[in-house]
């Protein structure tokens, strides 16, 4: 993994060095705070990955302009520090734009900071609805809890069922997952006939399971981060038999993250989730998107939602560059997101003209084997969904 | 009973992982962080050689347990032993060290990314009997935990090795003087709570997951086992292993809501009416 | 805060309590050279005053006082929290009184836990704080309506300093802040330390058992010790609170307590200033290896920790100790080695 890691830092160095080397043009400086050590270090690499992509299909220039980035670890959830390493990028390496943002608590602090130095940050990850709605700095480009939460209950609903119980881990993204997918299920006609909120930090799922067998709704919605959580979850529900006990597994995308779903094996196979992006989505785009990241990334990482955030956020950043013919002023930058409309490998994505955030179509998939390895296989949609959050 | 059942379960996973931590730490007296790193060592090995190399199950815990055990060897060796006289802030900071190291090392290996595990099919699934369902994975940690627990009892409590290692934890000058070699007797109890650690380590992937994060994360539910229990009982790990298992999991069932508070107040509780632990000998 | 020893009984230490030596004097100057030096990374020195405060704070219940501890966030926590939540319930935005009312907070929490500390020792007392430590992270995060859980509490805008100086982008209103408070606690915590209750607390330390035939009541001693650092730990919260104008219950984390705990050792538990040491050095090291390799600085720093404990026990001023007794053997002549 760490050669991975270099080539891809390698790939900004070439780039930063050559086209600086003879523009006389000042250049973009993107200033990137994600996490890059800790247990959640992938997320890192699957930022770098993203830009660093974009970046090589576009000669590492943005709107003409070439591109220099600055790397900031902050893992985990880590405001302070978040915010600390924001301030630095704006007084002492004097960045253009933020980006990267993984966890929201990050996102709200670098916001504030945003606002304040007038510097524009593009969200490639952090998902509570109103990161938004506090700094007008803010433009987001992956997705909301809520609205990944949202569909999965409509469609639930439409196949019919009518008692879900639901599932999420006790934080912030789990209460408003919880939140979204009751009231849309309730609106729905539906009922929620058992809740229950999970720490975090929890090795052993079987009393939860047992609990709801023993309730026997007719599906269970769960909610966690990706990583260690959801294949513990899915094992003992396996284990347990939910399945054979006639209960339907539904879950948001996060359950079969791309990158994590090798390492969560068969135990997900059938199972059914809501997200924005699958690996096997179908269009050309998507294709040519995910061979070059893979290539670029190496064979240790599976490209996931984080790099399409992150290649799409470049996207953004360039499209707006463009109208405002490379001006980097903040306010003429957010100006230029509003409302910007293109195609993203996830399918048709805008960023919404008055609340930043964004637009896009959420997939129904069924968790499938496909050419021997394990895929989110989409097969229903529901088109331009907004941010339930949102008035 | 399923609940009470699972309990016990989790708790045998907890004493598995636990026990070698409490012949370093509680018989040793060695303030051992890294406890977990080799549990996360032990984890790796199993994984690779199950995953990779398709060896059987058994073979692969086993040889988890002996990795273990050798780095135990070579670290003792190396660096614990100079540690013995060093205050214990000291062995704080040196073994906060290693799990860091450790952690870095395994990402570095493995990825970030949490490693999976496809346990042998007779480990898999429920046995249905007419009053409890048993899964059989749970079943085994039950077994395999009292067969630790049985031999540790014996090892430590009954043989001639037992009692040295305690004349030399105690008294080491007077040990030396009796003729007993205290260094390899140092090497040799480290290297069984290694291997303790690397044996629970691999057995417990399946239920703990393995990610280079795993010696941060369950540090302390390491800790609350031995410290409940007592500092070099095993008897005091076991009973209070299944204790907080069985308080974890019925918590969870009965009083969902509640949560991790469950685990952290009857900690807390346990520790204020006996701060020594469950089977602890009054400090001096 | 009166001792019971009397002054006649009281050591050499006591004599001069006030006078400061050439080389605190020395030291105090380094803020002003960081304002100098280091004038685009004042958020970084802003957090390592911070730093210092808690692990100063952590110093006088584990240094000072011998009371383990491993949940020192839960104080910091709390006075991050009281600091956030003036300004976002009740609209009060001054920091000074957000200090004051921090302070008192987390001294009530350090109160209300000092019989559960004083129940055990060693070890069962260490994990007696985590436990409190989790305990209060769990409360704060049930209660996520109140306390705005992991995504942070809104609203939290203080008014300028003395309706002066606004906290700024440039973290220069925040830093001389941090430092000046920083300082002024150090200077209690100084005065503390070697007034007859301090040196009491360091009898508690050395001999647990003896301090009663002396008069010293030692759970009282050690209660009220605790508190005060309690107190301490609070100010540091709620200074990075104000500072940061966020608060998430990271505050409340593990990492947190352990985080101070090893900078407190790496520094050197016991002589006050090994807490700002250790808050300097591992802060600046943290952030070097994090510019420089983001991916794998924990390893360099863990790896750091293990070289410490082997060749340079008792952290950066046991180090610095030896150095100096070895100059001066070398310039003095054997002889004068003690």
């Amino acid at each position: 993994m760490g050669r991975s890691a270099r080539i891809v830092a390698a790939a900004f160095v070439a780039f930063g060095v050559s086209s600086a080397a003879w523009a006389d043009e000042k250049p973009v400086k993107i200033g990137v705070i994600a996490s890059y050590s800790g247990p959640y270090a992938d997320y890192g690499r699957q930022f770098d990955t993203g830009i660093a992509l974009y970046l090589k299909e576009h000669d590492g220039k943005l709107a003409g302009r070439p591109v220099e980035i600055v790397r900031k670890d902050a893992p985990g959830a880590a405001p302070d520090l978040a915010k600390r390493l924001a301030q630095e990028l704006v007084v002492k390496d004097k960045v253009n734009v933020f980006a990267g943002l993984d966890f929201s608590p990050n996102a709200f602090a670098v916001g504030a900071i945003a606002k304040e130095a007038k510097i524009p940050a593009i969200v490639m990850n952090a998902s509570s609805s109103a990161i938004t709605t506090n700094s007008p700095y803010v433009a987001r480009v992956s997705f909301t809890v809520e609205q990944v939460s949202d569909p999965m209950a409509r469609w639930a609903a439409k196949q019919g069922i009518k008692k879900v119980y639901t599932v999420v881990a006790d934080y912030g993204p789990g209460k408003d997952s919880e939140t979204a997918f009751e009231k849309a299920f309730v609106a729905a006609g539906g009922t929620i006939v058992g809740k229950v909120r999970t720490p975090l930090s929890n090795p052993d799922f079987s009393a939860y399971v047992q609990r709801i067998k023993d309730e026997k709704p007719e599906a269970v919605f769960f909610f966690f981060p990706s990583g260690v959580l959801p294949p513990a979850f899915l094992k003992t529900a396996a284990e347990r038999g939910l399945q054979e006990a006639g209960i339907k597994l539904i879950a948001t995308g996060e359950a079969t993250d791309d990158s994590y779903l090798a390492a969560t094996g068969d135990v997900a196979l059938g199972l059914i989730t809501s997200h924005h992006y699958s690996r096997v989505h179908e269009s050309e785009k998507n294709k040519a998107f995910f061979a070059a990241a893979k290539a670029l990334a190496g064979n240790d990482l599976v490209p996931s939602y984080f790099a399409v955030a992150a290649y799409d956020g470049m996207a953004a950043l360039d499209l707006a560059l463009r109208k405002t013919g490379g001006d980097l002023d903040g306010a003429k930058i957010m100006e230029a997101l509003k409302g910007l409309a293109f195609e993203s490998p996830r399918g048709p994505i805008e960023i919404d003209a008055e609340t930043r955030d964004i637009v896009q179509t959420v997939y129904i998939r069924r968790t499938e084997r496909v050419n021997g390895e394990l895929a989110n296989v989409e097969f229903d949609r529901f088109d331009r969904v907004r941010d339930p959050g949102k008035p | 009973m399923t609940i009470l059942f699972d309990g016990i379960a989790s708790g045998m996973l907890l004493f598995l992982i636990s026990s070698g931590l409490s012949v370093t730490l509680g018989l040793m007296g060695i303030i051992n962080l890294a406890h977990g790193a080799f549990a996360m060592l032990g984890g790796y090995v199993c994984v690779v050689a199950l995953d990779r190399y398709g060896i059987p199950f058994p073979v692969a815990v086993l040889m988890a347990t002996l990795s273990a055990a050798a780095a135990g060897v070579a670290l003792e060796r190396l660096v614990y032993r100079r540690l013995y006289g060093a205050g214990q802030l000291d062995q704080v900071l040196f073994s906060i060290g290693l799990i860091f190291v450790s952690m870095a090392l395994a990402r570095w290996l493995f990825g970030p990314q949490p490693q999976p595990i496809r346990l042998p099919g007779w480990l898999q699934g429920q046995v249905q009997l007419p009053w409890i369902e048993i899964g059989v994975y749970r079943a085994f940690l039950i077994v395999l935990g009292l067969v630790v627990a049985v031999t540790l009892h014996r090892a430590v409590g009954v043989t001639r090795f037992g009692a040295r290692l305690r004349a030399a934890v105690d008294r080491p000058a007077v040990a030396r003087g009796l003729g007993i070699d205290v260094d390899r007797v140092f090497v040799v109890a480290f290297a069984i709570g290694s291997a303790l650690a690397g044996l629970g380590g691999a057995v417990g992937v399946e239920l703990l997951g393995l990610d280079p994060s795993f010696p941060l994360r369950y540090l302390v539910y390491f800790l609350i086992v031995v410290v409940v229990g007592g500092s070099g009982s095993f008897e005091g790990s076991l009973v209070a292993s299944v204790l907080i298992g069985i308080f974890d999991v019925a918590g969870k069932y009965y009083v969902p809501q509640v949560g991790s508070f469950i685990i952290y107040t009857v900690m807390v509780v346990m520790l204020i009416v006996r701060p020594q632990g469950l089977f602890g000998r009054p400090s001096p | 805060m009166t001792g019971v020893v009397s002054p006649m009984a009281a050591p050499a230490a006591l004599r001069g309590a006030g006078a400061w030596k050439p080389a605190e004097l020395l030291f105090w100057t380094l803020p002003v050279i960081g304002w100098f030096a280091f004038p685009e990374n004042l958020p970084l020195l802003t957090q390592i005053a911070i730093t210092a405060l808690f692990a100063l704070s952590l110093d006088l219940v584990l240094g000072v006082a011998g009371m383990v501890t491993l949940g020192h966030a839960a104080f910091f926590g709390v006075g991050a929290y009281a600091a956030g939540m003036l300004p976002a319930y009740l609209g009060i935005g001054d920091p000074l009184l957000g200090l004051v009312a921090a302070a008192a907070a987390a001294a009530l929490a350090g109160a209300l836990t000092s019989p559960l500390m004083l129940r055990g020792s060693g070890l069962s007392q260490l994990m007696v704080s985590v436990g409190i430590n989790a305990m209060l992270y769990e409360a704060a995060n049930k209660a996520t309506e109140v306390t705005g859980g992991v995504d942070g509490l809104p609203g939290v805008e203080n008014t300028p300093l003395f309706g002066m100086w606004s906290f700024d982008l440039y973290g220069r209103t925040a830093y001389v802040y941090a430092v000046v408070v920083l300082l002024l606690l150090f200077w209690m915590a100084r005065r503390v330390v070697r007034s007859p209750f301090g040196v009491s607390l360091r009898g508690i330390r050395l001999n647990a058992a003896r301090m009663p035939a002396l008069g010293v009541p030692v759970n009282r001693r050690l209660a009220v010790v605790w508190t005060l650092a309690a107190a301490y730990a609070g100010v540091a919260g709620a200074l990075l609170t104000q500072t940061t104008q966020f608060v998430s219950i990271n505050v409340l984390g593990f990492d947190r307590s352990a985080e101070v705990l090893l900078i407190l050792i790496l520094g050197g538990a016991g002589h006050l200033y090994g807490a700002l040491v250790g808050a300097v050095a591992y802060m600046s090291i943290h952030h070097l290896l994090a510019d420089i390799d983001p991916e794998f600085w924990q390893f360099w720093i863990g790896l750091i920790f293990i070289v410490v404990v082997l060749f340079a026990r008792d952290g950066a001023l046991g180090a610095a100790a030896r150095i100096r007794d070895l100059i001066r053997n070398l310039i003095l002549g054997r002889g004068a080695s003690r």
